[in-house]
This record gives structure tokens, C-alpha cells and sequence, in this order.
């Protein structure tokens, strides 16, 4: 254990790996203590901050938790609400009357119908389902722009510390974008060439997200996409 | 003991060259390939989802559900393709020797699929699948207590070999040849055993203290390449 004294260290561990030996140490997510040291349970990044140690996850589908800002299809209509598909083992339910207007049992589907794409909340998650919400600013269905889908295990790291990637990414691009915390990324901007550079620029933090100081460099691949001849009617525009 | 001789030259204790590498199957949630010399295994895992049909969903715990599937081109006559006895019955197996590790108890009415296939065979198939099968099930994100490495343990004649192959298990000579298969977690305690034929009950334990040995170098690989990928 030669890494124990830079405690930030991040190392990759295997199942029934033991991550760190002694009783200094608190097992957080991911872990489970046994005997004297302390056991990874999943495939991930072990981290450790203030003698807790956790294991976060680097792949796998996504688990729904309150407070999520999802992005998901219509599945189906049911009399009272709608059932949308998030990525997650069960489907998510969003009720009429967590819809911000009021929409009447019989026109379920002129608000929302099969297929579109809408933007919504994780109101609660229990044992059976997952409730959404959209009486909140910034949820609702989608109209236009892309929507790409990327690995939910990365969604942190195009956030960034306190959104300061995905605010980069926004002014860099001159576009809004949504992150769903299951993976899904919506872009809208006023003309498709910049939507399109904005997933141009998430899919390179997608790739290089075990890079550390990964802000410092998407500034620099942003410097270098600006002045390739491809892009100079985009600058234009902007 | 110092006459006898593998029909390849290996060490008694010595397995065939084996390779591992994670992430294979670009559209599943896990996946991997493990192989033993001749024997390549691929496993891809798809999942935690929704059990279908609905009256197998089991409200307590998920379900781990395994296919095992030789392809027909696999060995040098061509097999049958598509669902056998055989097949079904390493599926089972595959299951059980994973089911110790894996906590899928998390996931009520859910279902994780894994999906072994041998693309070349030259014996010890269901070894190397499980291996695979670990690795991908590591790679998709399930939570699993310990890793699971398995190895098949001969005995030809009266000798005890590791990692038997295709010419070793049909090995004719005095007692003829009795494969063992086995599967461990890191450490060291067994999740499956099969035996099909003869052995002397010292010689059993003997046997499955050598698969713990040779289990040791499966472990350190498949954590090697579940490690590597991220790089």
C-alpha cells in the first residue's frame, strides 16, 4: 500500500479486492468491511476522502434517485399519467397531476404522446416505481434540438465541479444544454451546426474522462476546433 | 511420475497460454473474452432489466440467468447449432458456480442476462466461460463479493494435470483420463465442482488444492485486464 499516503489517489479495483487494511477507515458505497480491511463489492474507481472509502462505479446501467433530472421516452398512456422509459429496470410513471397545466383524462395524448421525448424530475423512487415530476422550471417535452445518449457513469464528468464543464461546453457552443443524470444529453442552439459541435465536444470529454485537469483541456481542444476552416462559418454565425 | 509426459510438453502444474480482455461487446452493459490456448470464450452481460414474462419475476431478489452456446463452427466437425442438453445443462452450471459472488438481491424483479459463447474450442469450454462470465458481470457494474476464477483439473492415467485439453481428455491409457472442472473465488473457497469418472477420495483432495493454486494466476489475470481497460 504504498499509495496511502496521497489519500486522494484514485486507483481501479475488482470485486473482493481489498482497498485498504486497518481500522482508520469507514466503508462507504461500493465496500463492505471484513475482518480488518475494507473490500470492494463493485468494479470501479476507489477513492477516499476524510477515512471514508468509496468505490465509484465506471459502468453498468443507470439506478434512478430522488432528485434526478432525467431525460426519457413516452412509453405508454395509462388513464391517469404517463409511463416513460429512462434507461433504469423499471419504468418511470409521471402522473396528470404532476404535469404543470391541466390537461383533461381524455387528451393524455395530445400533451404528450408515444415516442416523444420529455425532460423530467425523479419525484420518488420506491420499492415497485419510479415517480416523475415536471412542475419545476426546465422540464417538459421536448420540441426540438438532438438528444444523444451517452454512458450514465459519465454524466459527473461532463457536469463537471459545480457544472463548470457543462457551462464551459454552453458559452464555448452558444447552445443550451440538459443533462439527464441517466445518460441523456439534449442540445438545443439556434442553428444545427452548433448543436452539432456541442455533441462534437461532449463526446471528447466522453473519451478523455479519466484525463485529470480534463477542464484545462477541452479549453484547449476548444482553441484548436475554432481555428480549423470547418468551423469558420460557425464563428461567423456567432 | 518423472516418465510421464503431457502430450503437449507442458508442466503438470503449467496451463496453456491464456489471454484476457474486457470490453468486447461494444453494445452490452459488461463483456469479455478469456481463452485458454485453443479455447476462446466470450461472455457478454446484459442488464439488471425487467424480468419478461412477468410470472418469473421474483419480488425478493433478481434473477441470474446464463446461456451457455457453442458455436458451429467452433470445433472441427461442425455441431448442431442452437440449444442441446449439453448446453443447457452448462448454462445451469455456470449459474450456480456464479450465483455465491453475485448480489443481485439488490434488484427485485429484475433479470441480468449473460451470454457465454466458445467461438474455438479445445476442452475446458465451461472454464473459460465462466472466467469470461465473471469478468464481464465485474465490468457491467454488478455488485459481486469476489471475483470467480474457475480451471479443469485431469487426471490422466494415475497422474493429476492442470487445464486439460482436447488430446489430454481423450487421453486412453491405463486408468484413462477423468476431468475435473472447478471453480474458486479468490479465496479460495470452492462455488462448483464436477467430476465425471474415476478418482481415489486423497486424490480428489489433492486434485482441488492444485486447482486453488492454478486459480490464483486466473484471478491476477482477469484483474489485470479488468484494470488495463480504463488505461
Amino acid at each position: 500500500m504504498t499509495e496511502k499516503e496521497n489519500s486522494t489517489e484514485r486507483k481501479i479495483v475488482t470485486p473482493g479486492e481489498v482497498i485498504l487494511s486497518g481500522n482508520d477507515y469507514l466503508p462507504g458505497e461500493g465496500t463492505e468491511k471484513i475482518g480488518n480491511d475494507i473490500v470492494a463489492f463493485r468494479y470501479g474507481l476507489a477513492e477516499e476522502i476524510n477515512r471514508l472509502v468509496k468505490v465509484i462505479p465506471l459502468s453498468g446501467v443507470y439506478h434512478p434517485r430522488r432528485g434526478n433530472v432525467v431525460i426519457g421516452k413516452i412509453n405508454n398512456i395509462t388513464f391517469n399519467g404517463w409511463l416513460m422509459d429512462i434507461g433504469s429496470p423499471d419504468n418511470a410513471f409521471l402522473s396528470v397531476a404532476e404535469y404543470p397545466k391541466f390537461v383533461h383524462k381524455s387528451e393524455l395524448d395530445m400533451v404528450m404522446n408515444i415516442g416523444d421525448m420529455a425532460v423530467a424530475k425523479i419525484k420518488e423512487v420506491n420499492r415497485k416505481a419510479v415517480d416523475l415530476t415536471m412542475r419545476l422550471k426546465g422540464l417538459g417535452r421536448i420540441d426540438e434540438g438532438i438528444i444523444i445518449q451517452v454512458n450514465p457513469n459519465k454524466v459527473p464528468r461532463i457536469i463537471g465541479k459545480e457544472g463548470s464543464m457543462i457551462n464551459l461546453i454552453k458559452e464555448e457552443t452558444g447552445c443550451n444544454i440538459t443533462v439527464g443524470q441517466n445518460g441523456f444529453i439534449w442540445m438545443k442552439g439556434d442553428s444545427i451546426e452548433k448543436e452539432l459541435f456541442a455533441k462534437k465536444a461532449i463526446m471528447f470529454v466522453t473519451e478523455k474522462s479519466f484525463v485529470s485537469g480534463l477542464t484545462e483541456e477541452i479549453k484547449k481542444w476548444f482553441e484548436k476546433e475554432k481555428n480549423h476552416p470547418s468551423m469558420a462559418d460557425l464563428k461567423e454565425k456567432k | 511420475m518423472t516418465t510421464f509426459k503431457r502430450t503437449d510438453g507442458r508442466k503438470l502444474d503449467e496451463t496453456r497460454e491464456m489471454k484476457a480482455k474486457v470490453g468486447i461487446v461494444p453494445n452490452a452493459d459488461g463483456s469479455a473474452m478469456f481463452s485458454f490456448g485453443d479455447t476462446i470464450a466470450i461472455a457478454a452481460v446484459y442488464g439488471p432489466k425487467k424480468m419478461h414474462p412477468q410470472h418469473l419475476q421474483d419480488s425478493e431478489k433478481g434473477t441470474l440467468r446464463c446461456n451457455y452456446n457453442m458455436l458451429s463452427f467452433s470445433v472441427t466437425d461442425r455441431i448442431k447449432p442452437g440449444p442441446s442438453r449439453r448446453s443447457m445443462e452448462i448454462g445451469k452450471i455456470t449459474e450456480w458456480a456464479l450465483s455465491p459472488v453475485v448480489m443481485i438481491d439488490q434488484f427485485p424483479n429484475t433479470v441480468v442476462d449473460v451470454h457465454i459463447n466458445i467461438i474455438q474450442a479445445n476442452a475446458s469450454t465451461r472454464c473459460a466461460g465462466i472466467n469470461a462470465a465473471a469478468m464481464a458481470l465485474a465490468h457491467a457494474g454488478i455488485p459481486m463479493k469476489d471475483m470467480v476464477s474457475s480451471i479443469s483439473i485431469g487426471k490422466l492415467d494415475k497422474t493429476l494435470v492442470v487445464d486439460v485439453s482436447k488430446a489430454e481428455e481423450d487421453w486412453e491409457d491405463g486408468e484413462g483420463a477423468t476431468d475435473i472442472p472447478m471453480s474458486f473465488t479468490h479465496n479460495g473457497e470452492l462455488t462448483h465442482i464436477q467430476l465425471d469418472g474415476k478418482i481415489k477420495r486423497e486424490q480428489l483432495k489433492e486434485a482441488i488444492e492444485m486447482a486453488r493454486k492454478a486459480t490464483q494466476k486466473v484471478y491476477e489475470l482477469q484483474k489485470k485486464a479488468l484494470k488495463e481497460t480504463v488505461e
